[in-house]
């Protein structure tokens, strides 16, 4: 059950059976996955001991999941925003390559400043590019109703290949081997938490800030509540007088800046720099982090983790096993099938839904 | 009248039980329909009619229980059974597709054919007027749908089922989008059939069309049979009774008195509205609405009172014309602005605007009130005087729900709607426009709302009701007026108007076009 920023507590306490759903399509996934394994000759033990250990296995690789899952974390944020008005923010993915293009850019090219501006100059602009991007396809809804799933989908090819031609052709450091743009400076870099040895990046407390910027609009604000009902039922929110318009176009802006935020994360982070082979696929894998965490703001963080653990396990895994990486991101479909399809799960494994359910007779 | 209750039973109903999750729909329900009998099922919305009906046809699968057809135990898995058995239905929502005609609309799902995968349209148009004419359902078979009326387009409901060769005909509130002249006709229609040996049901909530021309009556409350007798062995006072389980509340009826203050609150004039294909749906209307009256627009669902609502609260902007509140302009004003003016609109489709499902009776609560102090700092909302604010609604208008947490949306439509009364009436208001407000809701909710209306009015507000239930319309205006195809044709006092002549003003009759 979602709770669009409302008062339900209530409802929260009855169905409890839902909190189940999840580890059991965890579950099924990982018993289909076993099978897939074991049909393909490889060795289920050592697929899945590597994906474990991958996951959380050693210092390192619980290290490396929290590196992994910090991208995930902002751009589960905003489609799960997204969804929240009732708007799919299939964009993400463009948001993100714009603000990691406007983060590199303030990165590399401003100098001579201290980190204590470099640094959010180079956030902020990864923002306002991600907003930008995301404002487009919102205001195009609210004026003529153009359907934001479209509208976002082409504006993620119009922003993969801008980033391309951008760096391979304008912003290429002519020093380098193979195309990306000039090392970001160093005043720009996010500082590293634990550390040379490990990559962990201070985009992970952007990340959770923004997940409790999120989650206090959402459960404490009027503009939370505004947004909510637009999700819920846009014409009872204009009817009470709600700007539907205004709060869709606002909507898409915050969502833009939380995935333009992800990208200065892995460029300021991650690879200090941007490379034209900047395949990233964040932002559709974000909205199998919003359906997982039903677009809770709170439940986008263990989302996240577990997204990304499961993307870094793969790779140990192949090493172990020999099985395809290719493997988890049919574990991952799985699980969102399953929690898409929650009947499917709840018969397998007898969960009644105990709770509010009217029926008209 | 008791012809049918002689012959053996042609339909048995035994023991029926369905639940859906978490309530009890029906719970071993007994029904005997037989030949030539004609059958009324009434009770409260919400008793479980619908749903034997469903059962009935194939709809859904009973529980528990039998259902036997002349004398045979029969399986209903599917309509396609239940019609192979000779039940046929004619919903409360027509399903008819308008741009056919009556003859393709008949025909659909069981085309007659020749040489091999050809329509025999011709053949079929002969056999509909045949079959008309045998029933006396006169229709041109070439008529398109969209072109006709709603008495003609249930007529063409019937005749489906007939064609499909029903013997037992089920009826779901037949009467209520008719005028008094068209329920009048269709209840000759269903009285000839009876006489030619169909088993009719019909379901209602209408008392009084129940002992019009019902053969036998059973009641059903809560998912139960309570009462199953003849007509002329009860009263609408018993039935009512029966229907709400005790005593039923007396209805409201207010006595019509001229408008206390000539002061007008609402002044529309000349106002000329699209609807949402484009057409026409207010051509030239004008009315006047003053302090301490309640003005009763009456008319039959679809000649432009949906549009004038929206109208007058921000939803739809109008072609031409104007509307005023209190003398100032309001003709393009949003509902923000007109809430602030001091209206109050209790919405036709509550789902649609009136709440949220999803969130709780509080939220619903301060749906426009929200931002406004105490319920929010600035941005910040103040959850606590929300939930404070709820509290003491429920308690002064009744809304019964297990806490203020719980979702609007598992509500009863009585207390749902009683929840958009307390919102609206949470504020001083000027003006109260009610839109077929008690649609669908059970006696006591009724009588309750009918009685803030009152208030309303005796305090100075100005009201404006809309509904297609007559009775409603005369028991509280102290003026009528009866929409036709987006006009007013007239407005009386309310002690001059009778039945009969503003069920006559619905119907088209004493217009000009």
């Amino acid at each position: 059950m979602v709770l669009r920023g409302g008062i339900g507590r209530d409802m929260r306490r009855r169905d409890w059976t839902g909190v189940l759903v999840l580890p059991c399509a965890l579950l099924t996934a990982l018993l289909l996955g076993a099978v897939l394994i074991w049909a393909s000759g490889a060795s289920v033990f050592e697929a899945y001991r590597g994906l474990f250990e991958g996951m959380c296995g050693s210092r390192r690789s619980l290290v490396e999941t929290c590196v992994a899952a910090i991208p995930y974390m902002l751009t589960g944020l905003s489609v799960a925003l997204g969804f929240h008005t009732g708007l799919f923010n299939i964009g993400a993915e463009g948001q993100f390559y714009m603000g990691a293009l406007g983060a590199a850019v303030v990165g590399y090219a401003v100098v001579g400043v201290s980190a204590w501006i470099h640094l959010p100059l180079a956030l902020l602009a990864a923002a306002l590019c991600g907003a930008a991007w995301g404002a487009i396809p919102g205001w195009l809804k609210a004026r003529f109703g153009a359907h934001e799933v479209i509208n976002t989908i082409m504006l993620n090819y119009v922003a993969v290949k801008l980033v391309d031609y951008l760096v391979k052709q304008v912003l290429r450091d002519p020093s380098a081997s193979l195309d990306r743009t000039p090392y970001v400076q160093a005043t720009a870099l996010l500082p590293l938490l634990l550390g040379a040895d490990y990559r962990l990046h201070a985009g992970l407390f952007v990340a959770l800030a923004a997940v409790g910027l999120v989650a206090w609009l959402r459960f404490k604000t009027t503009l939370g509540f505004e947004m909510g009902t637009v999700g819920a039922n846009p014409n009872a929110a204009r009817y009470a007088g709600m700007r539907v318009g205004g709060l869709i176009v606002l909507t898409m802006t915050l969502a833009g800046a939380l995935a333009g935020l992800a990208g200065a994360g892995e460029v300021l982070g991650r690879n200090h720099t941007l490379p034209a082979a900047f395949s990233s696929g964040y932002g559709f894998d974000a909205i199998g982090v919003a359906l997982l965490a039903k677009s809770h703001p709170i439940g986008i963080v263990p989302a996240a983790f577990l997204w990304g653990g499961l993307r870094h396990g793969a790779g140990l895994m192949q090493v172990h096993s020999g099985v395809s990486i290719d493997l988890v991101y049919i574990i991952q479909a799985l699980v969102l099938a399953c929690l898409a399809a929650d009947q499917i799960v709840r018969g397998l494994y007898r969960l009644k839904p105990r709770g509010f359910i009217y029926v008209k007779l | 009248m008791s012809q049918g209750a002689s012959h053996p039973a042609h339909l048995v109903m035994r023991g029926i039980t369905k639940h859906f999750p978490g309530v009890v729909a029906n719970d071993g329900v007994d029904l005997q329909v037989a030949k030539g009998e004609i059958h009324a099922l009434l009770g409260e919305n919400g008793a479980g009619k619908t749903t034997l009906m469903n059962i009935l046809y194939g709809l859904y699968r009973p529980d528990a229980g039998e259902i036997a057809v002349g004398g045979q135990d029969v399986r209903l898995n599917r309509p396609s059974d239940a019609m192979a058995h000779g039940i046929g239905m004619v919903h409360q929502h027509f399903m008819l597709v308008p741009v056919m005609t009556v003859t393709e609309n008949i025909i659909l799902g069981q085309e007659a054919t020749r040489y091999g995968p050809f329509l025999a349209r011709q053949q079929a148009a002969q056999q509909i007027r045949e079959l008309s004419h045998q029933y006396h359902l006169d229709i041109d078979p070439q008529a398109v749908v969209q072109d006709l009326p709603v008495g003609m387009r249930q007529r063409v409901e019937i005749l489906k089922a007939l064609y499909r060769q029903a013997d037992i005909l089920i009826l779901d509130e037949p009467t209520a989008v008719l005028t008094p002249a068209e329920t009048l006709a269709v209840f000759r229609t269903l009285t000839a059939l009876a006489q030619q040996g169909t088993a009719i049901v019909f379901i209602t909530h209408k008392l009084k069309d129940v002992l019009q021309v019902a053969h036998r009556i059973t009641v059903m409350r809560g998912g139960r049979v309570v009462g199953t007798m003849t007509p002329a062995e009860t009263t609408e006072a018993q039935l009512a009774a029966l229907m709400v389980g005790g005593q039923a509340p007396q209805p409201v009826v207010s006595t019509p008195r001229p408008y206390a203050s000539t002061e007008v609150v609402l002044r529309v004039q000349n106002l000329r509205a699209l609807d949402d294909r484009g057409a026409v749906a207010l051509d030239d209307v004008s009315l006047a609405v003053h302090a301490g009256e309640v003005l009763g627009i009456a008319g039959v669902q679809g000649n432009g009172q949906t549009e004038l609502i929206e109208v007058l609260t921000g939803l739809r902007s109008a072609m031409a014309g104007t509307v005023a509140i209190d003398g100032m302009e309001t003709t393009h004003a949003t509902p923000r602005r007109m809430a602030s003016r001091g209206v109050a609109h209790i919405p036709e489709d509550r789902h649609r605007y009136g709440i949220v499902d999803r969130y709780s009776v509080a939220d619903n609560l301060v749906l426009n009130t929200y931002g406004d102090k105490p319920f929010a700092r600035g941005i910040v909302r103040c959850t606590a005087a929300v939930v404070a604010h709820a509290r003491q609604l429920m308690e002064r208008f009744d809304i019964r729900a297990p806490s203020p947490f719980t979702p609007a949306g598992s509500l009863s439509g009585g207390n749902q709607q009683k929840l958009v009364v307390a919102r609206e009436f949470a504020r001083p208001i000027r003006l109260l426009i009610a839109a077929q407000p008690t649609r669908g809701l059970d006696v006591g909710a009724m009588t309750f709302l009918h009685r803030q209306f009152v208030e309303k009015r005796n305090q100075g507000c100005a009201v404006l009701l809309v509904s297609t239930e007559l009775d409603e319309i005369m028991s509280l205006s102290d003026r009528i007026a009866v929409m036709y195809r987006g006009r007013i044709l007239a407005t009386l006092p309310a002690p001059e108007a009778t039945r009969e002549s503003i069920g006559q003003l619905m119907a088209g009759v004493g217009s000009a076009s």
